[in-house]
């Protein structure tokens, strides 16, 4: 594993597979009653918010803690940020607090790209989500919901909806995957074409033509314009959040013109695969992407994504932070056995 | 004032010629010149070239003397051999007096390195919406004849269309900084495949270009010339190209970084490659260079654009736009157009003295080396190699994007009207 975690296309196939199986190995602790490792202990996390994300948050908090670290949270709301201070005086901050790892959330694309090549600071970074480019570990718990739903058997060919822990040592190879929605200002997407690419899926963004990048042919995925085609055989698909704003600045015309060209409804849930999930990375707009009936039905993910979440962030920073033993030695061992 | 032997100097880089220069004019050029009790320079190997003239120069004072003043801009103009520069007008105040012009220009004649030509504001406060009093600061000591927003683009047709009528009057010529504001709201880098990649708020090279187009056909409409700064894009090449076939009056600058860079290296989310216009493609700076070349693009212009470091060493979206340049303009040139082919040190002495100070209506500056002339001079020896090391510019600020990189060529010696700025690649 590299030292920081800025963008998911850094990541190879074989640092990818060895994030989700060890997250694999960690969910294992959230059935216990008692939800916590000493692996990091003496170790301090700090999670740098300079944007509200309470969802993010909260799961990079949880995940910590469950390895026993020091969490700060720094938010940027109500700090010496907000009066000014600049990037690099909060990261010498930290840094002369002994920060060992700072997860960043920052709207500027590129500031945890900074942060990690800059002199600021000689902890791991962990990007929480930056600006309109990349969303990482979004992508790793997207990744590790879809590999537990979607991955094939041991001897290959499609086995759908097993139970939690049977992604181990999987890839999405041949998977289809379709992502809905607000592209051009999504960091989740970016995230989720570089790694689930990198993992064998077959990626097909959906949306108005207005909410695509220029260059997005040059994306490793397909492209179209047309929601309906795109969802026949597709194994997963995802839908990105769409701010009504949006409108405003003419990226569509009105919310009800969206929702009813690209958004996911009941009709065409039906026409999914009987196996396919549908995913979204929240927080849901209920009737613009997706209608209540979507969300609330058995096929959509949203909820153990979140618990995902946890897992994925603590395989990151123990893998960040940790080291190179097993993250469960007598568990894996008994498992051995 | 003292006498001077240039010896053995390509004029131009053609011919061997020794240079005498005496009372602040070219006295003689010949062979075999001899003058008793001249200072003399060896040149052998070395190129003569006119003094540079930059069209477009921000020496920040009055208002943000923390990064630059006229007399630190200058000595950074002097060591990169020029020997007039035009001071764009975005101080604060605004250059949109007579008043701030003639200020500018006496802190130029005071700091002794190059002479300073303000430009004049377009509009009061830059703000696009009331004509500045072009014509006082016309009149005025300073004797400005380029008038420019720069920094901001004059967007309203009506108010552009005034001021290149207006401006007829005293052979003015307006600058314009061609930028669709709403096309480029927020606009972080250049909009293509890496702009995408990278979540940053694209630029896209049509906001330039509808400018330029909507500009060279309303200088045609009323007979006045425009001028387009900075012109990034093979998309902008081409509508000068078209005016130009048309014989309308427009001229247009490149800066060195847009011969160079590209947006590739905005991947490093560095501030420093933070500029605007933002940096290209490869095809553009292509096109950019065969525009200079060919001559649709008339000069190598500056923007030399100086921060304070605070203003850079912070994340991408939150740093100021802009780089240096006066410093490192005639070696980037020397690598790209030089070095490459595409034009000998006669062009460079067009794209870089005779046009610009034609198109600013500079007299004294951009003259043929010849007896009776000003002695506006600079050496360069094309053979030097270094590496751009900020720390030794004269520069106040070191937003340099050429830092660690090797770029040829040398300013050796630089001569403002038969007084050395620079001898020995050292200020005087």
């Amino acid at each position: 594993m590299k030292r920081h975690l800025i963008s998911a296309a850094d990541l190879t196939h074989d640092d990818a597979t060895l994030i989700l199986d060890t997250a694999e190995e960690l969910a294992r602790i959230a059935g216990r009653s008692i939800k916590k490792l000493p692996t990091l202990r003496g170790r301090t996390v700090v999670n740098l918010f300079f944007e509200d994300s309470t969802r993010t948050r909260i799961s990079f908090e949880a995940a910590a803690k469950r390895l026993s670290a020091d969490v700060i949270n720094f938010s940027a709301k109500g700090s010496s940020v907000s009066k000014g201070e600049s990037l690099k005086d909060t990261a010498l901050t930290l840094q002369a607090m002994g920060a060992d790892a700072v997860v960043i959330r920052h709207p500027s694309s590129g500031a945890p790209h900074r942060l990690a090549t800059s002199d600021w600071i000689g902890g791991s970074v962990v990007n929480a989500g930056d600006g309109t480019h990349e969303h990482p570990t979004q992508a790793l718990l997207d990744a590790f919901t879809m590999r537990r739903h979607l991955a094939g058997g041991p001897g290959g060919g499609p086995t759908f909806h097993r139970g939690p822990g049977d992604g181990t040592g999987r890839d999405l190879a041949g998977r289809r995957i379709t992502v809905v929605g607000d592209v051009l200002h999504s960091r989740v997407a970016r995230s989720n074409v570089a790694l689930l690419t990198t993992l064998g899926a077959r990626v097909t963004l959906v949306a108005p033509p207005t909410l695509l990048p220029i260059g997005v042919e040059h994306w490793p995925c397909e492209v179209s314009y047309d929601l309906d085609r795109a969802l026949a055989g597709c194994d997963a698909v995802m839908m990105l959040r769409v701010q009504s704003e949006r409108m405003n600045a003419a990226f569509f015309p009105t919310e009800r013109e969206y929702s009813r060209r690209y958004g996911l409804d009941g009709t065409r849930m039906a026409a999914l695969p009987e196996h396919a999930i549908v995913m979204h990375p929240g927080p849901m707009n209920r009737g613009m992407e997706i209608t209540a009936e979507v969300a609330d039905s058995g096929r959509c993910t949203a909820v153990e994504q979140v618990a995902n979440g946890v897992s994925v962030r603590m395989a990151v920073l123990y893998l960040l932070l940790g080291g190179n033993e097993p993250a469960v030695t007598t568990h894996r061992t008994e498992e051995s056995k | 004032m003292s006498t001077t032997l240039i010896r053995g100097a390509q004029v131009l880089g053609g011919e061997t010629r020794d240079v005498l220069i005496d009372g602040g004019l070219v006295a003689a050029v010949g062979t075999g010149l001899a003058a008793d009790g001249a200072e003399v320079y060896e040149a052998a190997g070395q190129i003569l070239l006119p003094g540079l003239v930059d069209l477009h120069t921000h020496l920040r004072e009055p208002g943000r003397e923390d990064s630059e003043t006229v007399l630190t801009g200058t000595r950074a103009a002097a060591l990169g051999g020029f020997t007039a520069v035009h001071a764009m007008a975005n101080t604060f105040p605004v250059a949109d007096t007579a008043g701030v012009v003639e200020q500018v220009w006496r802190l130029g004649r005071e700091s002794g390195y190059c002479d300073v030509q303000p430009v004049g504001a377009v509009t009061v406060g830059l703000a696009g919406k009331q004509l500045a009093e072009l014509g006082a600061m016309a009149d005025s000591a300073a004797g400005v004849r380029v008038f420019s927003d720069d920094g901001k683009c004059v967007d309203d047709a009506v108010i552009m269309r005034r001021a290149l009528e207006y401006v007829k009057a005293f052979d003015g010529v307006i600058a314009q900084h061609a930028q669709e504001p709403r096309l480029t709201e927020g606009a972080q880098m250049n909009e293509g495949v890496v702009s995408g990649e990278l979540g940053l708020r694209g630029w896209p090279a049509v906001a330039e270009e509808s400018v330029i187009a909507r500009d060279v056909l309303l200088a045609a409409h009323v007979g006045s010339r425009v001028h387009v700064c900075h012109l990034s894009t093979a998309g902008s090449v081409e509508i000068v190209r078209w005016a130009k076939s048309k014989g309308w009056d427009v001229t247009a600058e490149v800066t060195p970084h847009h011969l160079l860079l590209t947006d590739e290296l905005v991947r490093t989310y560095d501030p420093v490659y933070k500029v605007n216009p933002p940096l290209r493609t490869e095809a553009d700076v292509l096109a950019l260079r065969e525009a200079l070349a060919d001559g649709t693009i008339d000069c190598v212009a500056t923007d030399h654009a100086p921060h304070p470091h605070e203003d850079k060493d912070c994340e991408w979206a939150a740093a100021a736009m802009g780089m240096v340049g006066l410093e490192t303009a005639l070696s980037v040139v020397q690598h790209t157009m030089v070095d490459t082919g595409l034009l000998d040190w006669a062009g460079v002495a067009d794209r870089m003295s005779f046009r610009p100070a034609a198109i600013g209506r500079l007299a004294g500056h951009g003259r043929p080396i010849a007896a009776g002339e000003p002695a506006n001079l600079t050496l360069v020896d094309p053979a030097y190699r270094g590496v751009v090391n900020p720390a030794g510019f004269a520069s106040r600020s070191r937003n340099t994007p050429y830092e660690g990189r090797e770029l040829p060529g040398r300013v050796t010696a630089t001569f403002l009207r038969g007084t050395a700025t620079v001898r020995d690649g050292k200020l005087v």
